[in-house]
């Protein structure tokens, strides 16, 4: 039998199978690369672009980039990590993100890729978008200041919910989430608390009601120094 | 518009959801724009999710989800459009019609806007009204436009010659020489059998005319050696890079030639149905192509037995919606089943898994032309023309400040110095190649020759004389950018946004050195991290002006640092006009409104 394929992320050995992408293979191993629209349980998306890497000198989105036996992937390098601060600024500024009144502080794949990354200023002057909270749906808040277009509601209600409740509509800068309903009311869909599209969005866009601070600040999943950027 | 007129839209497009877009545009032809009502009937006749009707009504421009005038007016807002009066010409009709621009008249009767380059730089300033193209706008026209709309008087008894638009071919080669083939170039590739014609192609070095270059034989091979049932040829005319107009021309008097390009694509890869993507802009154009069509068919050349044989292939039309993007080749894909316009990833190509997802080959306009050139002529005889890398002629859509804009064909290889002397640019500080996404190059550099290995042309040339500001050419196509990003990714999205409000910015006398070098990097990380040409190409216009003509940006320069974007004078302006106050006391000492 031939010996596992893999690829050198860092200098570091990572095994893939073939047909995974840099991602799927480098988290699968045990290796962080920042990222906030993948996730393991979903096709790779590829829109946020935070898990640009260098394979064998060229620029590529980690999580569309299929996995090559002998590739020279460079991942944690100052100049990657330098776009990623600018891409999480980018995203910081388009939205209102005022983590200290934020639910999801500490639980938050935004903040945290942010902590760990080292963005220590939003650096560009906010847009201040003007923008609606939707808190008619009985167990769900929807607050789209925070969204990041990552679009794992949207694919996680048509995959595995069979709804299509979540959709992206418009186009450049006013491109928006939208929800499944004439109204454009959460509470005129069929989101179902159950549902894996209520529970799946990295950010504090839709939230579980009356579970506020349930679990306080401090014991949160990114709160553990050293965590940071761990989904 | 009742749901059952609704229904009948929905039942000519055989209620699929793939000609969402088709419908939509037909939809809105009859009711001017899409209130939320229609989006529901819509969704309910072809059963699909009401948000995906949504994103895909609200994706596109010329799609509205808002009331729109019953006049609605459209000013083309190219560069070249500017430095032709547009603006003006915008600012005087607004004021005669008593609207603001962007915003619907109280009656309902009129919005006057912009849009993007509608592809008619050659005779503008070019505007749309109610999708109708309108070329050599001038004061005179304005005012009697103006009057023509306050007395409601149809569209169809405005002055035939408001709606001419000119061919300008200025300089033919052996593309423009090409008379209507009507099926000499099929009987031509029929005698050789597909193997033989695509080795043909081959020979003949041809490479993609719409801007990336890639080798036309070998996109046709990748096709059909990929295994499926059925395969599609696609026809991009969506023409949108500002400043290109030659496929105008093509889609005009050389119709027939398109249509047999295809047919001989069709032929070469296995295809049986072809698909020409015709821009919005153009929809002028669209029934005298469906006439081409009609004759094509009647004369056997198209249909079931193509030339009496085996071979069966047909063509649609589909009509865009107003989105740049749809040019890049898997958006266009995108927009032709009915979704918005978003590039997508990249492996798969549309040569394994294109349209629905089928083996697709979509070519340029200006390529399949090209290929009856080569099947009547042979492959070698093609590359005979231009440089070894870049066969064959090129079309070039000159406009700007020129003595004769227009269409021109030259051999690849050509000189830009040989293109300003026929156009009669003599007096240009720079011309920029290929449109936005291309290069601005400076009089150095004018002995640089048009060709993949040295400067790539997908047909713009756009000429900018000594007295023209290239900071305000580059603020324009920056605007442009960020108008016309899909919104996909984070770079592109916010970037664009990011570079165009800079540039503001530096516009009105707020910029500081430290705003040229944040210019500069952003347009690295746009470029390095972008989803699609759109995003990467974006900071091109930047970048090459901060090179070569920097002085247009550090003239404006107000402050040898920092200064913040936020004006906090400015942003009293609101509790001014609430109060009423124009005192000195309602300002902050020094500023000025």
């Amino acid at each position: 039998m031939s010996p596992e394929p893999n690829f050198l992320l860092d200098g570091v050995v990572v095994p893939f199978v073939a047909g995974q992408s840099v991602l799927a293979a480098a988290q699968a191993a045990g290796h962080d690369i920042p990222h906030l629209c993948w996730h393991p349980d979903f096709a790779a998306h590829g829109s946020c672009k935070l898990c640009t890497v260098k394979a064998d000198g060229r620029t590529a989105s980690a999580c569309t980039l299929a996995a090559q036996p002998g590739m020279v992937v460079e991942n944690r390098t100052p100049e990657l990590d330098a776009l990623r601060r600018t891409l999480l600024q980018m995203l910081f500024v388009e939205g209102n993100h005022f983590c200290p009144s934020c639910e999801k502080s500490g639980a938050c794949q935004l903040q945290a890729t942010a902590y760990a990354l080292g963005m220590l200023t939003p650096h560009f002057d906010h847009f201040y978008p003007d923008r609606p909270v939707d808190v008619s749906h009985p167990d769900v808040f929807l607050d789209f200041n925070r969204c990041i277009l990552c679009a794992l509601c949207v694919r996680a209600s048509r995959e595995v919910d069979g709804k299509s409740v979540f959709a992206i509509a418009g186009r450049g800068m006013e491109t928006h989430l939208v929800v499944n309903s004439t109204t454009h009311r959460l509470a005129d869909t069929d989101l179902a608390l159950t549902d894996r599209a209520a529970h799946i969005c990295p950010v504090g866009a839709i939230l579980q009601k009356r579970v506020g601070f349930t679990v306080p600040i401090g014991r949160r999943p990114f709160d553990t120094p050293g965590d940071e950027g761990h989904a | 518009m009742n749901d059952a007129s609704i229904a009948t839209i929905c039942a000519r497009h055989d209620f699929d959801a793939g000609q969402l877009l088709q419908i939509l545009r037909a939809v809105q032809t009859r009711e001017g724009w899409l209130p939320a009502a229609t989006l529901d009937a819509i969704a309910t006749c072809l059963k699909i999710p009401r948000a995906a009707v949504e994103a895909t009504a609200s994706f596109y421009s010329f799609l509205h989800l808002a009331p729109v005038g019953r006049y609605c007016i459209l000013f083309s807002d190219n560069v070249t459009d500017r430095m032709l009066g547009s603006r003006e010409l915008m600012e005087s009709l607004c004021r005669q019609l008593w609207v603001e621009p962007g915003h619907l008249s109280e009656d309902g009767l009129v919005s006057v806007a912009t849009t993007s380059c509608t592809g008619l730089c050659d005779q503008g300033p070019a505007l749309l009204v109610n999708e109708r193209a309108l070329t050599r706008m001038d004061e005179p026209r304005i005012a009697a436009l103006a009057e023509f709309v306050r007395n409601k008087v149809p569209l169809d008894q405005w002055p035939t010659a408001w709606f001419a638009v000119e061919d300008n071919l200025r300089l033919r080669g052996p593309l423009l020489n090409l008379a209507a083939p009507q099926g000499n170039a099929l009987r031509a590739a029929f005698a050789m059998g597909p193997a033989g014609w695509l080795s043909e192609v081959r020979e003949s070095g041809l490479r993609g005319r719409g801007g990336a270059g890639f080798p036309t034989a070998r996109k046709w091979q990748a096709c059909r050696d990929a295994e499926s049932d059925a395969r599609f040829v696609v026809c991009n005319a969506d023409e949108g890079e500002p400043g290109t107009f030659k496929d105008r021309v093509l889609l005009t008097r050389y119709a027939d030639a398109i249509f047999e390009g295809m047919t001989l694509a069709g032929y070469a890869v296995g295809a049986r149905r072809g698909l020409l993507y015709l821009r919005g802009e153009y929809l002028y154009l669209l029934e005298p192509l469906e006439a081409v069509l009609r004759q094509r068919r009647a004369a056997g050349l198209l249909g079931e037995t193509v030339l009496g044989g085996d071979f069966a292939f047909d063509i649609d039309i589909h009509v865009g919606a107003g989105a740049y993007v749809c040019g890049e080749e898997t958006a266009l894909i995108e927009s032709l089943e009915g979704k918005p316009g978003r590039p997508r990833i990249r492996p798969p190509f549309p040569v394994t898994q294109g349209y629905r997802g089928h083996p697709t080959v979509v070519n340029n306009v200006e390529t399949l032309v090209a290929t009856c050139l080569i099947a009547l002529h042979g492959g070698t005889a093609y590359a005979g023309q231009g440089t070894p890398g870049s066969t064959g002629s090129k079309l070039i859509s000159v406009s700007g400040d020129c003595a004769a804009p227009g269409i021109y064909e030259f051999p690849l290889g050509v000189t830009l110095r040989a293109v300003l002397e026929a156009c009669g640019g003599h007096d240009a500080q720079a011309v920029q190649v290929s449109g936005p996404s291309g290069m601005l190059l400076a009089q150095s550099a004018f002995d640089r020759r048009i060709a993949f290995e040295d400067v790539p042309c997908a047909g713009a040339f756009m000429v900018f004389g000594r007295q023209r500001d290239l900071f305000e050419m580059v603020r324009n196509f920056a605007h442009f950018f960020a108008h016309e990003s899909c919104g996909f990714c984070t770079p592109c999205r916010v970037g664009t946004r990011l570079i165009a409000k800079l540039l503001d910015k530096i516009a009105c006398g707020h910029g500081s050195p430290y705003d040229l070098n944040e210019l500069a990097q952003l347009c690295e990380v746009t470029q390095a991290t972008s989803h699609c040409g759109l995003g990467s190409s974006a900071g091109n216009p930047v970048r090459d002006a901060l090179r070569q003509f920097r002085p247009a940006f550090e003239r404006r320069l107000r402050s040898l640092d920092y200064a913040p974007a936020f004006d906090l004078d400015a942003a009293l302006a609101q509790a001014r006009q609430m109060t009423g106050r124009q005192d000195s006391g309602a300002h902050l000492r020094g500023a000025t409104e």
